[in-house]
């Protein structure tokens, strides 16, 4: 159970306090509504960009990361297709620094040409460090637009290409600015050993008189129904060949989100797992495999990877796994079975539960979906799910029609 | 009105607390040590076995023992141990590093009684199934060959290779090694290794008297240390710097790691060789990091780090960065280690860092389990919680002339290995 405290600044800013008592620390956890999913498709990899530019001064503070090095504090922030997190650790007796930081970034940055000039470059050697120049780093820059053909989500983060982050200026950093960070396009959670009254009034001092717009107002395509498979070889210089195949699946807020990732956990959680057990050690005909969901807000995939042996085909892989799916589509996943995938679920939450930062950003992201209390409901949403639905669930997503295959091969 | 380009006042980190491990000797004098607090009813027990009877002859012994621990016992096969493991909730992870290879079990403490039972069948039974050694080979083999298409692994392997020759810490991994791997001798390592004498038990988290008592009823009595075994012990001499250059032609960007053999933990230069690395590259706002990457952009990410081994302290600086750009980033790392050993800190700098480094001490102790591994870094150096106390010292107080003397003494760009993986 994570308690927290909420308020509404006038200008649209949703603040959370999370008071743990027993941390000398506090964290600052700052979610924007943004993410790739938000981008012009000429212009992609710009929300992530942009994160980088949120470290290279605001309006009235030359230095983000130094002043809070300096009063002992830390920070990091990530980009996803949907959201973009800013998060701060530092000691609690330094809490007034965090905020001083966070508002005036979001009051207005700096805009400065060298910071977007370096940052640049930086992120051109992100894009090459994670996605070009490392075996298989490029498969999601390849499945994503064979499975989305309308939705934004058919780019990375990163971006689909090295061109559109060479080519950003300063004026699309404004806009994207004046666009999505404020107040009512944000999330403020401060969790560890603070007390909502002192947070209430560091917020209002901090945040309050930055102005308030509307927030705006999503409206993405939603990717059309598939009808028919579709399949991809790609060949390169890489040692294994490599098998992926990916589904659509509901979103993150809909109610079947949780027994598809139960169905992921059936898969391939844990060494008990059925892909590992089955494919890998009886088998033998993967040397890696693995399932997992992209978990995002609006309609996601549900990935299936995996690297046959040397000597086993892509096709009886793939006929392999399956069999695998079509035996979750016919018969009911035995009563232990559930327990167990239940009961890693639930020790997984108490573990989450022992880290300051893990709670704050959760909540942040579960007050997106809708509720911040979401995050305590959680578990029982899992211990919910039948043996039915999980049935039922494998029906509508292991479909060949709704499916993606490439075959990554080595040359 | 607000004057927001005023920092707000701030105030110093003085009060850094350790829990401290409390010790508990096992019936049959196993060594055991309790960390405990924490709200969450849960519990993590770690059983680390040193490294022992190194043999370059068969260089994976220790790590194939470890990885395969969990895969069948004389009751319960792999898919049983999974089962059952899995069924709790709970989690049972392998680990191996240089200098030892432990078993650590995480689970709520309502399913210890349960899970308890399989740990120990692990721990004193294991039969290492010829099966299961075939496909740990089989998959080993497959997951190196695609670590050997990344330059980053390809330059931390022949980077320590370098440093350390054929001892475990250096020697280069490759398939036949794993080809010959046997069933023989994989028994005999586990008879050696695991066995009380050469383990050590951590236990962190709610830790309940009825928790201990199960451990030592399981771990406590009817296991027995029998075979004799041979520490690891290595010796190291510095070797004149050198340049190891591997090509990859169709490279976007060069791996680079270079640095020496240096102290470890034992060392009383140790935690001023801390405050000297971080200063370098070892956060953020480091001068590498300010240098090579934010000013310019010639890579996502560089770093530093001092490493404490049992045998052995080394020093490295590792980056990835444009192919194109190689030559120009090494001349800057150059220029770096060349301005800490002739120019004086400043004051502003080294409080930020003194600072940051006492906040990232603060925020390293979140709970019982961060306390435990702060007490493992002590504990296997042989050294007292005072190490922490000189540590906070040291971070306090040294100067800047201290730094440039520390700058001259352990970093050294002609005694630096450099390897470069990509191209020049």
């Amino acid at each position: 159970m994570v308690s927290f405290e909420r308020f509404v600044l006038p200008n649209g800013l949703k603040v959370l306090v999370h008071e743990d008592p027993t941390t000398p620390m506090a964290v600052v956890n700052v979610l924007y509504d943004v993410g790739a999913r938000d981008e012009d498709p000429d212009k992609t990899g710009f929300a992530h960009l942009f994160e980088h530019l949120m470290f290279g001064g605001s309006v009235n503070i030359p230095s983000y990361d130094e002043p809070l090095q300096r009063v002992g504090g830390e920070n990091n922030a990530f980009t996803s297709n949907d959201i973009t997190n800013y998060y701060i650790t530092l000691p609690s007796v330094n809490l007034e620094t965090a905020f001083w930081l966070e508002s005036d970034r979001m009051l207005s940055l700096a805009f400065s040409e060298k910071s977007l000039e370096v940052q640049r470059s930086v992120v051109c050697e992100e894009f090459k460090q994670r996605y070009l120049n490392q075996p298989y780093g490029d498969v999601w820059l390849k499945l994503r637009p064979m499975a989305y053909k309308t939705h934004p989500y058919q780019w990375a983060t990163i971006g689909k290409v090295l061109q559109h982050i060479e080519e950003a200026t300063i004026e699309d950093v404004k806009d994207f600015f004046k666009k999505h960070y404020n107040p009512a396009n944000a999330i403020l959670v401060v969790g560890g050993s603070v007390k909502t009254e002192q947070v209430k009034l560091l917020a209002e001092k901090w945040f309050g008189s930055i102005p308030g717009y509307s927030k705006v107002k999503r409206n993405l395509p939603a990717e059309p129904q598939q009808t028919e498979e579709r399949r991809e070889t790609v060949h390169a210089n890489v040692p294994l060949n490599a098998l992926y195949t990916v589904f659509h699946m509901p979103s993150r807020n809909d109610e079947g989100y949780y027994s598809s990732d139960l169905i992921s956990d059936i898969l391939s959680r844990g060494n008990s797992s059925r892909l590992f057990r089955n494919l890998l050690k009886d088998q033998k005909l993967f040397s890696e495999i693995n399932a997992y969901l992209t978990g995002s807000l609006d309609a996601g995939l549900f990935v299936l990877e995996g690297k046959p042996l040397p000597g086993i085909s892509m096709e009886v892989a793939e006929a392999a796994i399956w069999t695998e799916l079509e035996k979750l589509k016919t018969e009911y996943v035995n009563p232990e079975e559930l327990t167990k995938v239940k009961n890693k679920i639930e020790s997984t939450m108490v573990f989450s539960e022992m880290n300051l930062l893990d709670k704050a950003m959760n909540l942040a992201f579960f007050e997106l979906l809708g509720d911040a209390n979401l995050l305590n409901t959680e578990t029982t949403n899992y211990l919910e799910v039948t043996a039915e639905q999980i049935r039922n669930q494998a029906q509508n997503i292991f479909r060949k029609e709704n499916s993606s295959t490439l075959y990554y091969l080595a040359n | 009105m607000l004057n927001r380009a005023l920092a707000p006042e701030f105030g110093q980190i003085e009060n850094i607390k350790l829990i401290e491990a409390n010790p508990f000797v096992l019936d049959n004098g196993l060594k055991t040590f309790i960390i405990n607090g924490g709200e969450q009813d849960l519990i993590r027990i770690e059983f680390v076995f040193s490294n022992i009877n190194w043999d370059a002859g068969s260089p994976l012994q220790s790590f194939a023992t470890n990885t395969l621990l969990n895969d069948g016992t004389s009751e319960f096969s792999a898919a049983q141990i999974a089962d059952r493991i899995d069924f709790y909730g709970a989690f049972l992870q392998t680990e191996y590093n240089y200098d030892q290879a432990s078993v650590t079990l995480y689970t709520l403490n309502k399913h210890l009684s349960v899970t308890l039972p399989i740990v120990k069948a692990i721990i004193t039974d294991s039969i290492f199934p010829q099966v299961e050694i075939d496909t740990f080979i089989l998959n080993q083999k497959q997951k190196l060959s695609v670590n050997l298409e990344k330059n980053d692994f390809i330059g931390r392997k022949v980077f320590n290779e370098t440093l350390f020759g054929n001892t475990l810490y250096g020697y280069d991994i490759s398939a036949k090694d794993y080809d010959q791997l046997n069933r023989e001798q994989l028994t005999q390592y586990y008879k050696s290794a695991y066995q009380p004498a050469n383990c050590t038990i951590i236990l962190s988290g709610k830790v309940s008297d009825k928790a201990l008592n199960e451990i030592n009823s399981h771990f406590g009595k009817d296991w027995k240390s029998a075979d004799s075994f041979k520490e690891n012990n290595f010796d190291f001499t510095g070797k004149p710097g050198a340049e190891i250059y591997i090509e990859k032609p169709d490279a976007l960007q060069s791996a680079i790691r270079i640095g020496q053999l240096a102290i470890n933990r034992n060392h009383t230069d140790f935690p001023g060789f801390q405050v000297l690395n971080t200063i370098l590259g070892g956060y953020f706002g480091s001068r590498l990091m300010a240098n090579i990457r934010e000013d310019k952009g010639y890579t996502y990410g560089i770093g530093s780090a001092v490493v404490s081994l049992k045998n052995a302290g080394y020093f490295f600086i590792a980056s990835e960065v444009g192919a194109d750009v190689t030559a120009s980033a090494m001349e800057e790392i150059r220029k770096e280690i060349n301005i800490l050993q002739n120019n004086l800190v400043s004051d502003e700098e080294l409080s930020l860092v003194r600072n940051y480094m006492l906040g990232s001490m603060l925020g390293s102790l979140e709970n019982a389990l961060s306390h435990a591994d702060k007490f493992k870094n002590i504990y296997f150096s042989n050294l007292g919680y005072d190490y922490y106390d000189r540590y906070i010292q040291v971070v306090r107080n040294i100067t800047a002339k201290d730094v440039l003397e520390l700058a001259n003494k352990y970093l050294n760009w002609d005694d630096f290995q450099k390897v470069v993986v990509g191209k020049k």
